[in-house]
């Protein structure tokens, strides 16, 4: 009995110093070997050609107030921004909604600097969106505790498990039951967005989260939702929840 | 605008093989796609690219409608004296960019 007592004990410990390993990957572990290293070195990344548009757009002056970003948020945004993007999307009160990272600037640029909303998925938008993500790159994505983000995170989910489009599929079908297997010529990564907005090479161009759900939807032969529909950011939600703790990458370059 | 990325050294050892890399921001249209309406998208592409190192060119290279979108161009030359380097993308509808360098050789 003694000895039992014993081995348990040791097993108990060998089980703390080694925790299971996190089965989840990032999208990055699924590339090849040159579109990796294109991602690794900041001079080769397009994305961060984004990225250096999005600094010179942060101090320029804009709207009826006259101030810049940076006026509001210290001189660069390196030090307020950073973490910023690892807790997004995150809930907005005045609109008693949850709100995705282009959506804040625009609300930004609408309430305090007192100018126009950026067209979604615009050029300018998505440099603003890349710069204000960079600054998180390295950070665990932590989603936001506020209970009142609950129940769009139960749609989000409802949303992922639900099979939808002529193909009649959901996105756990692929990227939970078959990741890591092929689709066609590429293969089905997990769906963890630790890098958006991203540079996709199919894209030739940066794109955030909403254009790649509503790429994914199109694919599987359904309607996707309109860029800033509630259902697209409840989904954000929850693949932010789902890869919780999972380090940012943008911006993240993509096959 | 253009958006360009440079990462070129500002100094160096005379005879020194120095590095210069470079990504420009440009959509690179082949002229090959159609739109929704299956009107044809004109081509944009740039199609040459030089560098000068003072008044002596350096490196050029030419670029065709099968390079991608922001393309990337890295390659060397020897430093032999302090000047400037002029790097200049050339493409259609007249599009014309051009960034300078100084360079301090020892």
């Amino acid at each position: 009995m003694k000895g039992l007592a014993w081995v348990v004990l040791v097993g108990a410990g060998a089980a703390v110093a080694q925790p299971a390993a996190d089965p989840r990957r990032s999208g990055f572990d699924f590339m090849s070997a040159a579109t990796q290293a294109m991602q690794a070195d900041d001079m080769q990344n397009p994305g961060m050609l984004w990225v250096a548009e999005g600094a010179a757009l942060w101090q320029r002056k804009e709207g009826r107030s006259g101030r810049s970003c940076a006026d509001c948020h210290e001189a660069g945004a390196a030090p307020a921004m950073r973490g910023v993007a690892a807790r997004y999307p995150a809930f907005d009160a005045p609109s008693r909604q949850p709100v995705n990272l282009q959506q804040r600037i625009n609300l930004c640029r609408e309430r305090r600097q007192h100018a126009a909303a950026l067209p979604l998925e615009s050029r300018e938008l998505l440099s603003l969106e890349s710069h204000v993500a960079h600054q998180s790159r390295g950070l665990p994505i932590t989603p936001s505790t506020d209970e009142r983000l609950r129940p769009f995170r139960a749609l989000g989910q409802a949303l992922y498990e639900q099979r939808i489009g002529q193909l009649h599929l959901s996105c756990r079908q692929c990227h939970d039951d078959h990741a890591g297997q092929r689709l066609g010529g590429s293969t089905l990564p997990q769906a963890h967005p630790t890098g958006y907005p991203v540079y996709r090479l199919e894209w030739q161009g940066l794109g955030s989260l909403q254009r790649r759900l509503r790429g994914c939807m199109t694919g599987v032969r359904a309607e996707p939702f309109p860029y800033g529909a509630q259902e697209l950011v409840a989904l954000e939600l929850y693949l932010a929840a789902r890869a919780g703790g999972m380090r940012i990458e943008t911006p993240a370059v993509r096959p | 605008m253009a958006r360009t990325l440079i990462t070129a050294p500002r100094t160096a050892r005379r005879g020194e093989v120095i590095e210069i890399r470079t990504l420009i921001a440009h959509a690179m249209e082949t002229g090959l796609r159609v739109d929704a309406e299956g009107r044809k998208l004109p081509r944009d592409i740039i199609h040459r690219f030089t560098c000068r190192y003072g008044d002596e060119l350096v490196f050029s290279a030419e670029l065709f409608a099968a390079v991608a979108a922001n393309p990337y161009i890295a390659f060397s030359t020897v430093a032999t004296a302090s000047g400037t380097l002029s790097l200049t993308w050339e493409g259609d509808n007249g599009f014309a960019h051009t960034e300078t360098l100084a360079l301090t050789v020892t």
